[in-house]
C-alpha cells in the first residue's frame, strides 16, 4: 500500500498524477479497442456491406454505450490495481514452496477473485456487442413434445464466455504472480512516451492474441471436464431449466463449434487487450525519467533536490529515478554536471557531490557486502571451511573504502540497507509478517547469513555456525539434504522476504502443521527448494537496476571531471569510488564462477511479464567493467598517484592494460 | 572547394605509397623497403587461394546449395554476399522482377579474401573477417593470432570492437548479431563457440551494420530488409526496436565519435539522423539517389557523407545552438580528372567509402572504379578553423593490380594518422601520415619524422610471427 499508506511527496505530485494521466488514456482508447474487436466479433465473410453497416448500427447503440461505461468502470479497476502493485524490484520466489505461498496469499486472493469478476463483466460486455446467440442468459426454449415446458431456458453459451472471462481473469492475476507482471522495468533508451506506445502497440495486440490463445485451450479443456457443475448450479440457483434439446457444451460436438471458438477467443484478445494496454500506458508514464533538481535556491525545496532523493530509502521508485535521472545528467548534460561539481556557497563545501557520490557509494559497497555474504554462506555450506584470508582482506579494504568517503560514514557499512530497499510495494509478503516469527518449521534451518555482514568479526561468527547447525541437522535428515540444505535459506538479502513468505503460515484451510510432523515436512520442503537453481542469483540481483545506473552515474561524472571539475571535488573521492569499485568488481567476478550463476534464463515468449531482472545480474558485470574502463582510460596514466591498495592497484593495472 | 584537379599526380609505374612526411607522400617500390620507426602492424597477406577451397564456391553450382528454407529476401542477399552479382540476379529476376535490389549492393568486396576490418578502439589488435566465414584476431602482444569460428557466423558483413571493453566484438552475419567475447590473455587460437553471445530478433536478418555507442553501453544493429533498427543491451540481451516508415529498411548506422548521434542509411534516397538522447530523428531526403557512406568528425559536429550517382562528397553541420543544419554542403568535387604526364592517369569518380582519421586532420576517400580506371584512394587535409575545407593530399596506390576495398584507420596512432587498407589481392596494408596534430600540441616540438632507429630487430621479429600464421 505504497501509494496510500506513504506520505512522499513524490508519490503524492508525481506518480499518482502519472497513474491518473495513463488510466485516462487507457480509458480514451477504449472505444478504439471497442470498434476493433465489434468489427473481428461480428466478422462475415460473405456479407460485407452488412456486416459493415451492422457495424455501425451497433456502435451507436444503447447497450454498446452502456458497455463502453461500464468498460471504463473495468480499466479504473485494473489501472488501480496496477498503482497498488507494482513494484520495481522484483520479489523472486527462491523455491517453488515460495512460489506456492505466493499465490496463496490473501491479498493475492483478493487480487484474483476481482481480476475474476471484473473478467466477467468484460465477458458480458463482449457479449452483449457479440450479440445473436451470447446476448443474454435467458433464451426462449426450443418447444419440446411436452407442452409444460418452460418460457425462458438457461442460454449455455451467455453462460460459457462469462465463465470464460472469469477463468481468464484468474489466469491473469495467476500468470501475473508467475511471471511477475508487477514489476516494472526501465528501458535502455529514452524516448517520448507517443513514441514508445506506438512502438509497443503492435506487440501488446501480438501478445493478447497469443495469450489469449493459451487461455482459450485451457479453458477449453476445463470445460469440457467440469463445465457441468457451474452450469447446473447456475441453473439451479436461477431456476432457469436446461434446454435439453440443444447440445451442451461440455461435450465434444458443443464444444468442436468453430465460430464459438473464434468468438471466445476474439473476445480473450480484447478482455486481454484492454488489460494489456493498462498495464503498457502504467508502465510508460511510470518510468518516464523525472528531472530532479540538483540544488535549490529555496530551503522548502531541498527535500525535492537530487542529494536529498537519493538517499531516500522508503519510496523506491523515487530512488530509481532519482539514480535514472544522474546517470541521464551524468552523460547528457553538462550545465547539470556543473551544479554536481559546484561550491556551496557560503563556506565552499562540496556538498552535492559529496553527498551523490556518498549515496553512490553506498550502494555499491552493500552490493558487495551481499555478494561477499552469500559467497561465503555457499562456500561454507556443507564443509567446514575457515574464512579465507582473502575475504578477511576484502572486508577490510572494504570498511576502508567506504570509511574514507566522505564524513559521516560510520553508518555506510553497519546499515542493512538492501531490506530497507526491499521493501517495495509488491512484495506483499514483507509487510505482512516480520521476521520474527519464524515457525519452528524455519528456525532451525535459518543461518542468519542473508543479512549483509558489516564486521569481520560477525561473520567469522556466522561462518563457523553454519557447520554447527549441520551436525545439528546431521540427526534429523539424511547427509546429501544437509549439504544442499542451507543455500536455499540463505540465497539473498531477499531471503528475508521469501523466509517469511515461507515462515507465515500457508492460507490453507488446513490446520497449521503440528509440531511432530515439522522434520517430515522439513524434508519435504527441503526436496521442493532445490527446484529453482537459478533464482538464487537473480534475487541477489533483483535491484541491480539502480546499480548499474549508480555505476553509470559515477563513472560518467569522474570522467567529465577530469576536464569539467574546477575545484577538484572529485579528486578526493577518486581512490574510494576506484577501490568500491574493484571489490565490486572482484566480488562479481567471484559470484559468476557459482554454478548456475552465468546460465542463462530462457527466453519467454510473448507475454506481458517482464523478464528484464532474470538478466539483470549479466548487465552489472557489464556496466562494472565498462565504468572501470571509462575511469582508466580517461585518466591514464594518472591513475598511477591516486592511492588505493596494492591488491586494487594490480586489478588496475590489469584494466590499463586491456586485460580484462 | 577542393577538386582532384588539385592534387598532385598520382604514382605510375608500380610505385607504392609508403607514408606521409613532410607533408608529402612517400613512394617506394616494395612496401618493405623503409625501416619504421615504432610498433609497426603487420601487413597480412590472405589471397584467396590460401582459404578453404569449399569457402570459394563456383558460380555454377551456388544456386542449388541456397538455403530454401531461407525467404527470397534472404536467399537473394545470401547469394549476393556469397557470389557477387550473377547469383543475386538470377535470384532476384527468378522470382520478382520489379524489386529494386540496390539495397543489397552496399559496397562491392565479393573479389577479395577480406569481407571486414576492424580496429580495436583502445589496443593495437585488430580483427579481420574471412571470406570462409572465419574471423582472425591479432594483437601486437601476443603471439597468437584466435580464430573465431561459429555455426552461426556465415557472410560476415561488418564488424566493430566495444568501446571500454577489451574483448567483445560485434559480428553483423546472415542470420543474426553475434557478440563474441574474446578474452585477451587466453592462450587459445579457436575460442569455442560458447564465447559468443548469439543476438536475434525476428524478422531483423541479414545484419549488414552494427555500431557501438562510444559509451559502450549500447549496440545497434541494422538490416536492409528490416525498417525497424535493434537497440541492443548486448549484456542482458534485450532490444528495442526503433521504427520508422519509409527508406524500406536500414543498411548503415554509424555513431558520432561525441555519441550524441546516429546517422541511419536507407537503401532508398533517404537517410536519417537520430539523436540519441530521446531517439528522435530527422529525415534527409537525398535527390539523386542512397547514402552510399558517411564519416563522422571526431567532435561530432560534423557529418560527410556521398550519395550514390554523383560525385561530389556532402558536408553538414550539426550544433546545439542553431537546432540543426537546414541543408548540406557540397565540400568536394570528385570528377574525373587526368592527369598528363608519361602516360595519361585518369583518377575520380563515385565515392565508395569515406574515412577520417580520429585527430580530424586527414580524410580517406576510396573512389570507385570503372572499367577505363581503377578504383584509388584520394586522401584530403581537413581544416575546420576558420572554415571547414578539404585541402589535397595526395592518392594512395598499391601493388599492380590491386584495388583497394575497404579503408580504416588506426584510432590512437601517436604520431598523426595510420591508415589500414585492404587490397583486392588480399593484403592488407599499413600508410601512415606523420604530421604534428593542431589539437594535441606535441611537447618535444621536433617534428615526428620517421628517424632511422635500430628497431629492425624487433620488426622483423613480429614479421616472422605474422608470416608464419599467415602460411
Amino acid at each position: 500500500m505504497l501509494s496510500f499508506n506513504q506520505d512522499c511527496w513524490f508519490v503524492r505530485k508525481v506518480v499518482r498524477w502519472r497513474a491518473l494521466a495513463s488510466i485516462a488514456w487507457s480509458v480514451l482508447l477504449l472505444p478504439a479497442t471497442t470498434t476493433l474487436f465489434v468489427f473481428l466479433v461480428r466478422f462475415s465473410l460473405f456479407h460485407p456491406v452488412e456486416w459493415i453497416s451492422e457495424c455501425f448500427g451497433l456502435l451507436m447503440a444503447a447497450s454498446t454505450i452502456f458497455s463502453l461505461i461500464l468498460l471504463c468502470g473495468v480499466v479504473l479497476v485494473i489501472g488501480f490495481f496496477n498503482l497498488e502493485g507494482y513494484t520495481v524490484v522484483p520479489s523472486i520466489p527462491c523455491s517453488r514452496v515460495a512460489l506456492l505461498a505466493k499465490v496463496l496469499h490473501p491479498r493475492q486472493c483478493v487480487h484474483s477473485l476481482v481480476h475474476c469478476t471484473v473478467g466477467m463483466m468484460v465477458m458480458w460486455c463482449a457479449s452483449v456487442m457479440a450479440g445473436g446467440r451470447y446476448q443474454a442468459l435467458g433464451s426462449p426454449c426450443t418447444r419440446g413434445e411436452s407442452a409444460d415446458a418452460p418460457e425462458v431456458c438457461l442460454n449455455e453459451y451467455h453462460v460459457f464466455l462469462l465463465l470464460a472471462g472469469a477463468f481468464i481473469g484468474y489466469s491473469h492475476s495467476f500468470l501475473g504472480v508467475v511471471q511477475n507482471m508487477n514489476y516494472v522495468s526501465f528501458q535502455i533508451i529514452q524516448q517520448y512516451k507517443y513514441l514508445r506506445c506506438k512502438g509497443s502497440l503492435p506487440w501488446v495486440l501480438k501478445c493478447s492474441a497469443v495469450q489469449s490463445l493459451y487461455a482459450v485451450r485451457n479453458y477449453v479443456a476445463l470445460y469440457f471436464f467440469f463445465g457441468h457443475i457451474p452450469r447446473a448450479w447456475i441453473s439451479n440457483s436461477l431456476n432457469l431449466p436446461i434446454d435439453s434439446s440443444l447440445h451442451s457444451l461440455d461435450s465434444l460436438t458443443g464444444l468442436l463449434d468453430f465460430s464459438l471458438l473464434y468468438h471466445l477467443w476474439i473476445s480473450g484478445a480484447f478482455l486481454l487487450l484492454t488489460w494489456y494496454i493498462t498495464v503498457l500506458l502504467f508502465r510508460i508514464y511510470v518510468t518516464e525519467a523525472h528531472r530532479f533538481p540538483v540544488q535549490s535556491t529555496f530551503a522548502e525545496d531541498a527535500e525535492q533536490c537530487l542529494p536529498k532523493v537519493l538517499s531516500e530509502k522508503r519510496t523506491p521508485i523515487m530512488k530509481f529515478l532519482a539514480l535514472q535521472d544522474l546517470a541521464l545528467l551524468s552523460q547528457h548534460s553538462p550545465p547539470r554536471r556543473q551544479e554536481v561539481f559546484s561550491l556551496s556557497q557560503p563556506g565552499g563545501h562540496p556538498h552535492n557531490w559529496n553527498a551523490i557520490s556518498k549515496e553512490c557509494l553506498a550502494l555499491l559497497s552493500d552490493l558487495t557486502q551481499r555478494l561477499v555474504a552469500h559467497h561465503d554462506a555457499v562456500a561454507s555450506n556443507g564443509r567446514a571451511r575457515p574464512p579465507s584470508a582473502t575475504s578477511d582482506t576484502r572486508t577490510t579494504s572494504n570498511s576502508s573504502v567506504s570509511s574514507a568517503v566522505v564524513s559521516g560514514t560510520e553508518d555506510l557499512p553497519q546499515t542493512p540497507r538492501p531490506s530497507v530497499l526491499l521493501k517495495t510495494p509488491g512484495s506483499v509478503f514483507l509487510k505482512s509478517s516480520g521476521r520474527g516469527i519464524s515457525s519452528p518449521l524455519t528456525a532451525p534451518f535459518t543461518p542468519d547469513l542473508d543479512s549483509p555482514f558489516s564486521t569481520p568479526s560477525l561473520r567469522h561468527l556466522a561462518a563457523q555456525q553454519v557447520p554447527q547447525q549441520g551436525q545439528w541437522l546431521g540427526s534429523v535428515q539424511s547427509p546429501h539434504i544437509i549439504r544442499r540444505g542451507p543455500k536455499l535459506w540463505s540465497t539473498s538479502t531477499d531471503s528475508q522476504a521469501n523466509g517469511s513468505a515461507l515462515a507465515s503460515p500457508v492460507p490453507t484451510p488446513s490446520s497449521p502443521p503440528p509440531e511432530q510432523k515439522s522434520s517430515f515436512m522439513a524434508q519435504w520442503l527441503q526436496n521442493r527448494k532445490e527446484q529453482l537453481p537459478e533464482a538464487s542469483s537473480q534475487a541477489l540481483f533483483a535491484d541491480s537496476q539502480a546499480h548499474i545506473w549508480a555505476l553509470e552515474g559515477l563513472s560518467h561524472l569522474v570522467a567529465a571531471s577530469f576536464s569539467e571539475d574546477k575545484y577538484g571535488v572529485v579528486q578526493t573521492t577518486l581512490p574510494s569510488i576506484l577501490g568500491c569499485m574493484l571489490s565490486l568488481q572482484e566480488a562479481v567476478d567471484r559470484h559468476f564462477k557459482l554454478p548456475h550463476a552465468s546460465s542463462k534464463p530462457v527466453k519467454t515468449s510473448c507475454s506481458m511479464g517482464d523478464s528484464t531482472y532474470k538478466t539483470l545480474r549479466f548487465a552489472l558485470r557489464a556496466a562494472l567493467k565498462t565504468s572501470i574502463y571509462r575511469i582508466t582510460s580517461t585518466f591514464g596514466e594518472h591513475l598511477n598517484a591516486v592511492c588505493i591498495s596494492a591488491e586494487h592497484q594490480k586489478r588496475l593495472q590489469q584494466f590499463m592494460e586491456y586485460r580484462e | 572547394m577542393c577538386s582532384l584537379a588539385l592534387f598532385p599526380p598520382p604514382l605510375s609505374g608500380g610505385q607504392i605509397t609508403l607514408y606521409e612526411a613532410n607533408n608529402e607522400l612517400v613512394a617506394g617500390s616494395s612496401p618493405d623497403c623503409y625501416e619504421k620507426q615504432h610498433w609497426d602492424p603487420p601487413s597480412l597477406n590472405f589471397p584467396r587461394e590460401t582459404l578453404k577451397p569449399h569457402s570459394r564456391p563456383e558460380s555454377s553450382s551456388k544456386a542449388a546449395f541456397l538455403d530454401h528454407k531461407d525467404t527470397l529476401w534472404m536467399r537473394s542477399a545470401g547469394a549476393w554476399y556469397m557470389l557477387a552479382y550473377i547469383c543475386s540476379f538470377k535470384e532476384l529476376f527468378n522470382h520478382c522482377e520489379s524489386f529494386s535490389f540496390n539495397c543489397f549492393f552496399l559496397t562491392f568486396r565479393s573479389d577479395s579474401a577480406i569481407r571486414s576490418f576492424a580496429w580495436h578502439p583502445h589496443t593495437d589488435k585488430f580483427a579481420v573477417a574471412l571470406l570462409d566465414d572465419s574471423i582472425k584476431i591479432y594483437n601486437s602482444r601476443s603471439a597468437t593470432a584466435p580464430t573465431l569460428k561459429h555455426r552461426l557466423q556465415r557472410n560476415v558483413s561488418a564488424m566493430q570492437w566495444k568501446p571500454l571493453c577489451a574483448s567483445a566484438l560485434a559480428v553483423a552475419c546472415h542470420t543474426c548479431l553475434l557478440v563474441w567475447h574474446v578474452d585477451p590473455s587466453s592462450l587459445s587460437t579457436r575460442p569455442s563457440s560458447g564465447c559468443a553471445q548469439v543476438l536475434s530478433h525476428p524478422g531483423h536478418s541479414p545484419v549488414t551494420s552494427v555500431a557501438w555507442s562510444p559509451s559502450g553501453s549500447l549496440l545497434v544493429s541494422a538490416s536492409p530488409v528490416d525498417t525497424a533498427m535493434m537497440v541492443w543491451d548486448v549484456a542482458a540481451e534485450n532490444c528495442v526496436p526503433l521504427q520508422r516508415v519509409g527508406g524500406g529498411g536500414v543498411t548503415n548506422v554509424s555513431w558520432s565519435p561525441d555519441g550524441s548521434r546516429l546517422l541511419a542509411a536507407t537503401p532508398s534516397a533517404l537517410f536519417r539522423v537520430w539523436e540519441t538522447r530521446m531517439w528522435t530523428c530527422e529525415r534527409w531526403p537525398c535527390l539523386k539517389g542512397r547514402c552510399q557512406s558517411a564519416c563522422w568528425s571526431p567532435d561530432g559536429s560534423r557529418l560527410l557523407f556521398s550519395v550514390q550517382g554523383e560525385m561530389v562528397i556532402y558536408a553538414l553541420t550539426f550544433s546545439d545552438m542553431t537546432g540543426g543544419p537546414k541543408s548540406a554542403a557540397v565540400v568536394a568535387d570528385l570528377s574525373e580528372t587526368t592527369f598528363s604526364g608519361i602516360d595519361d592517369i585518369t583518377v575520380g569518380g563515385e565515392v565508395q567509402s569515406l574515412a577520417w582519421d580520429p585527430t580530424g586532420e586527414r580524410l580517406a576517400v576510396l573512389l570507385k572504379g570503372s572499367s577505363s580506371h581503377p578504383a584509388i584512394i584520394a586522401v584530403f587535409k581537413t581544416r575546420s578553423s576558420p572554415v571547414f575545407e578539404l585541402l589535397p593530399c595526395g592518392f594512395v596506390s598499391g601493388e599492380i593490380g590491386a584495388e583497394p576495398r575497404l579503408i580504416q584507420f588506426h584510432p590512437h596512432f601517436q604520431h598523426g594518422a595510420l591508415l589500414t587498407v585492404c587490397w583486392s589481392n588480399g593484403r592488407i596494408s599499413h600508410v601512415p601520415f606523420y604530421f604534428v596534430s593542431v589539437g594535441r600540441p606535441h611537447t618535444g616540438g621536433s617534428p615526428p619524422l620517421p628517424h632511422i632507429t635500430s628497431k629492425i630487430e624487433d620488426y622483423s621479429t613480429t614479421h616472422t610471427l605474422y608470416t608464419e600464421q599467415i602460411s
